[in-house]
């Protein structure tokens, strides 16, 4: 049977997020030929529904309301409510994202439904949905499916590969919902995180450990990540030490990241470091220790002084791209 | 103040995953509180000791997690609670587990709810906005700071990276990132005031809680390892040529750039 999916779309920093393209394409096939509508919730948002159109929605609804600037789970769950209400899905995929993973509990409860979190391969369509997802910080993985209901997921970013982008068209309306009674005030978001590429969508990380030895030590870490469009990323240790902020950490305590390329500098590979990064595509390892546990998940490794191999590899690169 | 933390007993983060009959054996296996639980653990004694009141730490599960219990009665709970749920509950899922603690918890009258933002084995996430949305409180996620004072709550979030900062009243329910403090150990003294503290244990039937009204909404069909990942290539030679090997190789091998 096919099902009708909403889609939660996100934007940061005034545009679209990749993963909402993702989700398009997770909702696809769990739609098993069903209808795809996305769903934008924000202050000015309608601007930003073509898009979606074009990455595969087959509509879009839009949520626009003052109160809706800033993300509360308050006032995102009184419009998402509005538009379950209205559309009446049989499926739900949200982001794994800051946002998805704070509302989709709430809008689960609400709904009475399971909630399968953190989703990082779909197989079969329609009502035959089995989901994967990592536990054990990415040391094992499960297959779950729903025992009935609405089929409700949050998809990782980077694993499930987007839809094709094409001119497609498709409906975008806006539904009025009145947002009140919001128990939280945001008040002021600081940006710790560094400018532009999001570490959790990076497609290429450059992290550095304890052997970077300082914040200075970053900068040609920073350079080679720039060169490739990617993020700086970094161990525990070497934001115990101070030299980059905890934003950047990857690992169990931190963010968990699957990019296309992984580059581990200076980093030792402790197990909760490796919790973090492990299912990246390709890893490469350049540390002085041939012993350093970073080599045993490495694709390829460099036994190396990183201040002497990264600039090399930042040289390297601007030949051949 | 009235302060309850959720706690969940979870596997040592530095065991090795043995899976057996399609499950994860336990046998033998180290466990511990869940890291991020501990930061609500030491949260709430932090805001116990400044504001007064009561923390009670609560659990679900079987008796083995009487262990943890005790252990955040040593870094200086009040009280305990196990829910007791292994003769009743055969398979559970958030659903469950979140439907279970806010029974318990909603004649309580709790003006803050502690939890980890996540547990390290499951990894869901759920159950704290879950619990706060079935018993009508608001709640906050990940957060990095917390101050109360009176009714007024002001909270820094971390949101991938960023900090967010908010302002929210009691009664809330928060969840603990890594950063909101640095949770204690239990001193010797904490371990033996924590043997003559109370640690009650329930059922479901204590609860009221039919089984059919906490049946799992989602089924786990199967658990398995990552397949092993092929020896990695060091590569050898002068510094130079590995670099221009490796750039080689991540394009025309690797194909990721």
């Amino acid at each position: 049977m096919s099902k009708k999916v909403l889609v939660l779309g996100e934007t940061r920093e005034g545009s679209l997020r990749n993963v909402s393209f993702e989700a398009v394409a997770a909702a696809k096939k769990i739609s098993g030929g069903g209808e795809v509508v996305s769903v934008l919730i924000g202050d000015s948002v309608a601007e930003f529904g073509a898009e979606l159109v074009n990455y595969g929605a087959d509509r879009v609804i839009t949520v626009e309301h003052p109160h809706l600037k800033s993300y509360t789970s308050d006032g995102y769950s009184q419009a998402m409510m509005a538009v379950i209400e209205q559309e009446q899905p049989e499926a739900l995929v949200f982001g794994h994202t800051a946002v998805g993973k704070d509302l989709s509990p709430k809008i689960a409860s609400k709904l009475q439904t399971g909630l399968i979190s953190d989703v990082t391969d779909i197989e079969g369509e329609g009502d035959d949905a089995i989901y994967i997802r990592p536990i054990y910080s990415g040391k094992a993985f499960e297959k779950v499916k729903n025992k009935g209901g609405i089929d409700f997921i949050t998809i990782r970013p980077n694993n499930i590969a987007p839809l094709e982008r094409e001119e497609r068209s498709g409906d975008v309306s806006s539904l009025s919902v009145d947002i009140t009674n919001l128990r939280t005030i945001i008040q002021n978001v600081v940006r710790k995180s560094a400018e532009g590429v999001d570490l959790s969508e990076a497609k290429v990380i450059i992290a550095g450990g304890r052997g970077v030895k300082s914040a200075d030590g970053f900068a040609p870490l920073q350079e080679l990540a720039d060169l490739l469009g990617g993020a700086v990323g970094a161990s525990r240790g070497a934001c115990d030490a101070d030299y980059v902020d905890y934003s950047l950490q990857i690992g169990q305590t931190g963010k968990v990241v699957t990019p296309d390329l992984y580059i581990a500098a200076g980093i030792s590979g402790a197990i909760q470091h490796l919790a973090g990064m492990s299912n990246s595509k390709v890893i490469v390892a350049i540390n002085k220790d041939p012993e350093a546990n970073i080599f045993k998940v490495a694709d390829y490794g460099i036994v190396g002084d990183l201040f002497e191999v990264i600039p090399m590899l930042t040289e390297e690169f601007k030949k051949v791209m | 103040m009235n302060i309850y933390v959720l706690v969940k007993r979870t596997f040592d983060t530095e065991e090795k995953l043995v899976i057996s009959g399609g499950k994860i054996q336990e046998d033998g296996a180290e466990f511990i509180i869940n890291p991020y639980d501990e930061y609500a653990i030491e949260e709430a004694i932090n805001v116990r000791d400044e504001h007064g009141g009561e923390v009670t730490v609560i659990t679900m599960g079987g008796e083995d997690a009487e262990k943890q219990l005790r252990t955040a009665l040593a870094m200086g709970a009040d009280k305990a609670v196990l829910i007791n749920t292994e003769d009743d509950v055969e398979e559970m899922d958030q659903f469950t587990s979140a439907y279970i603690l806010a029974e318990y918890l909603k004649d309580k009258e709790a003006d803050l709810i502690l939890a980890g933002n996540v547990a390290i084995d499951g990894g869901s996430g759920q159950v704290g906005p879950r619990v706060a949305d079935l018993l009508d409180i608001n709640y906050v996620t990940t957060i990095t700071s917390l101050k109360i004072d009176g009714e007024k709550v002001t909270i820094v979030r971390d949101i991938e990276g960023d900090a967010e900062e908010l302002e929210t009243s009691l009664p809330l329910l928060v969840t603990a990132q890594q950063g909101l403090n640095e949770p204690r150990y239990p001193s010797l003294p904490g371990i033996m005031k924590a043997k003559k503290k109370p640690l009650e244990e329930l059922e479901l039937d204590d609860l009221d809680i039919d089984e059919d009204d906490v049946e799992a909404k989602t089924e786990t069909i199967e658990v398995y390892l990552p397949p092993a990942k092929a020896a990695g290539r060091i590569l050898e030679g002068d510094i130079s040529n590995q670099v221009t090997e490796l750039v080689g190789l991540l394009k025309n091998e690797a194909k990721v750039i």
